[in-house]
């Protein structure tokens, strides 16, 4: 191991030292250098899992906002029961362990020079790079959808000012309005969460807006903790009555085929709907910056070592959360979270000159479909003994029972949280 | 004692003969388990709560016990007995003692100051034979249970479950808390033993940790 050489170039200042003799303006790779593109759970806990099992790795996370907003618990934003600003979290966290966090958008990645460009202009070397930057949306999917189009037809499936736009329409909407949600193709970030915010919508109509009614325009034929969502909707907004407040329409007749929203009207294969308020959460697929560095593969996601979260495209390049292609494991925080875990477990052990353990990883993520009434899946898993899947392990994880009381579904909510606490300062702090 | 003893060294015979878990390969690091509780749990067992209990520094045989409790459904739990039946005994094992070796971040919540000396009278009249010095966490003893500088919310999750009977309690228990509500009725009691608990936020001075530096 070049342990003097890394001693020495920490403590010139390589970067500063090797410009002014004329070199290119970039970092020396043969250091145990990390460079991380994305500050989201996954990218931030990778990070810090980095410093935590070795201080001297060089780690240094591109990520262009200043603030990060969790998706996670936005939908308690879009219903009212909380602010925004409860969601927003900084970089200092990450600091305080030594970690180098530069608030530029990643442009380019080079995997034979090892080099990760960013909108600044700047070049990064790196030995190992982390690619969590999270989704595209693909808005030129849906006819008449456009960028543009998404000031007016919130997505909200990235928190911050998507998420203050929808629940301000949300607001001014008129009572006996119609709230419209089209769910894209799976997979996509986070499975439960259009189920979710529609639970979220409902109480809070039933609360403001009684009349009001929320119509699910899906392009899957099932979903996520269904059978519990649905028990949630049947005793509390009326699903299955002629009262009901949500709507739920399947796929594949359901999906949106077009979008006019100077009208405000969905088109699908067989019906035209009109909505107040319409949230079109468009087809996803990995972040452009992984499009570009050739991650992706014809799925438009990225495939992955399953052990370790290394592109099965480019070697030193690993990919984790919303971004990568891990089998059974959902797009959620909690396997993002994880994940960066894994990725960094590998990667001290590449740095080391060892070979990476066995992983283990867990998601867990809660749902709050009403007031006092939480829903969960969890799930502990094991590397499949080929190394093609993640598996649940069996026997384990699963969802809420159908059964569970109320005092058990209300624990829930308290049990979310709680996680939401934890998970942030796992990831950030 | 004699029980755990007895119950580790049948389980070090079955992974003699390999016979402990469904899997062969290699399991992994202490670090590598214990880091996925982390999202729930906190940052090496410390959860900043306040539902989720801080699992940090606890007896190993006594996280041993509870993870068996909840995989088999023994102590109610709404997520915890779904993912505890994810891991081997061996697994399981390598959890406890690794988690045994964090250090303990008491929960910092708000309590009742004028509670905390009645509490304390309660504690050691009906729970210190048990949870000893104060339901501290004491990492170089031997059976015990922390209950000190735990998170409140989740105690009285705890405590509800116990009393409508979701969880058994031993008998010495049992016992105790019967006493303990005939002589000072139980809801009140309890709000004097949580504030005792809460009020218990700096493990540094106490002197009750782990005195040598095993980092």
């Amino acid at each position: 191991m070049a342990m003097n050489r890394r001693d020495f170039v920490k403590t010139t200042g390589a970067v500063a030292a090797v410009s002014a003799l004329g070199f290119p303006h970039i970092a020396r790779a043969d250091a145990k250098k990390v460079v991380i593109v994305g500050g989201g759970t996954g990218g931030a806990t990778a990070a810090k899992y980095l410093k935590l099992a070795d201080s001297s790795i060089d780690v240094t996370i591109i990520e262009p906002n200043e603030t990060y907003y969790t998706c996670y618990m936005s939908n308690e934003v879009i219903s009212g029961e909380r602010q925004i600003e409860s969601l927003a979290h900084g970089y200092d966290g990450l600091k305080g362990y030594g970690i180098k966090v530069v608030h530029e958008a990643a442009t380019a990645i080079d995997p034979d020079k090892k080099l990760v460009k960013t909108s600044g202009g700047n070049e990064f070397a790196y030995e190992r790079c982390i690619v969590a930057p999270g989704i595209s949306l693909l808005f030129d999917r849906v006819e008449g959808m456009s960028a543009a189009a998404a000031e007016k037809l919130p997505h909200a499936w990235k928190a911050g000012e998507q998420t203050r736009i929808l629940r301000t329409q949300l607001e001014a909407m008129d009572d006996g309005g119609v709230f419209v949600i089209t769910v894209p193709r799976s997979p996509f970030r986070c499975p439960p969460g259009p189920y979710e915010r529609a639970s979220q919508v409902a109480m809070y109509f039933k609360e403001h807006k009684p009349k009001s009614k929320v119509v699910i325009l899906d392009s899957n034929q099932a979903f996520s903790k269904q059978g519990l969502f649905e028990q949630g909707w049947t005793r509390m907004y009326g699903h299955g009555t002629d009262n009901a407040m949500i709507e739920w329409q399947p796929g594949p007749d359901a999906a949106i085929v077009r979008v006019d929203p100077d009208e405000m009207l969905i088109e699908t294969a067989f019906d035209e709907v009109k909505g107040d308020v319409i949230n079109l959460i468009p087809p996803q697929a990995a972040a452009q910056i992984a499009i570009d560095a050739d991650l992706t593969d014809n799925t438009g996601w990225c495939p992955v070592d399953m052990k370790t979260f290394e592109s099965t495209q480019h070697a030193g390049i690993y990919v984790i959360g919303d971004a990568a292609m891990a089998t059974t494991m959902p797009k959620s925080a909690y396997s993002a979270n994880s994940q960066g875990k894994v990725a960094a477990a590998a990667i001290v052990a590449a740095l080391n000159g060892e070979e990476p353990g066995t992983p283990s990883y867990v998601n867990t993520c809660y749902s709050i479909v009403g007031k006092d009434y939480g829903i969960s899946v969890a799930a502990v898993y094991r590397l499949s003994a080929d190394g093609k899947s993640i598996d649940s392990v069996e026997g384990s994880g699963g969802v809420t029972s159908m059964d569970a009381e109320d005092f058990s579904l209300a624990r829930e909510v308290q049990y979310a949280y709680s996680w939401y606490d934890n998970i942030v300062a796992d990831s950030f702090f | 004692m004699a029980k755990h003893i007895t119950k580790l060294a049948v389980i070090g015979a079955l992974l003699a003969l390999g016979l402990s878990s469904g899997t062969f390969a290699a399991p992994p690091t202490a670090k590598m388990l214990v880091d996925t509780c982390a999202g729930c749990h906190g940052t090496k067992g410390n959860s900043v709560g306040p539902a989720i209990p801080i699992i940090s520094a606890m007896d190993p045989y006594v996280f041993i016990d509870m993870m068996e409790a909840y995989a088999n459904d023994e102590i109610y739990s709404t997520v915890m007995g779904r993912i505890a039946r994810g891991y081997t005994e061996e697994e399981i094992e390598l959890m406890a003692e690794y988690l045994h070796e964090q250090e303990f971040k008491p929960a910092q919540q708000s309590f009742d100051e004028s509670l905390v000396e009645a509490g304390a009278k309660l504690h050691d009249r009906f729970c210190e034979k048990c949870h000893i010095e104060g339901g501290k966490p004491v990492p170089d003893e031997e059976d015990y249970y922390i209950l000190a500088g735990q998170w409140v919310p989740y105690l009285r999750f705890a405590m509800e479950d116990f009393i409508a009977d979701r969880r058994e309690m031993p008998r010495d228990m049992a016992r105790r808390v019967t006493r303990m509500k005939k002589e000072h009725g139980m809801e009140e009691s309890l709000e004097a033993l949580y504030a005792f608990y809460a009020a218990f936020t700096d493990f540094e001075s106490t002197g009750a940790g782990d005195d040598d530096d095993d980092e």
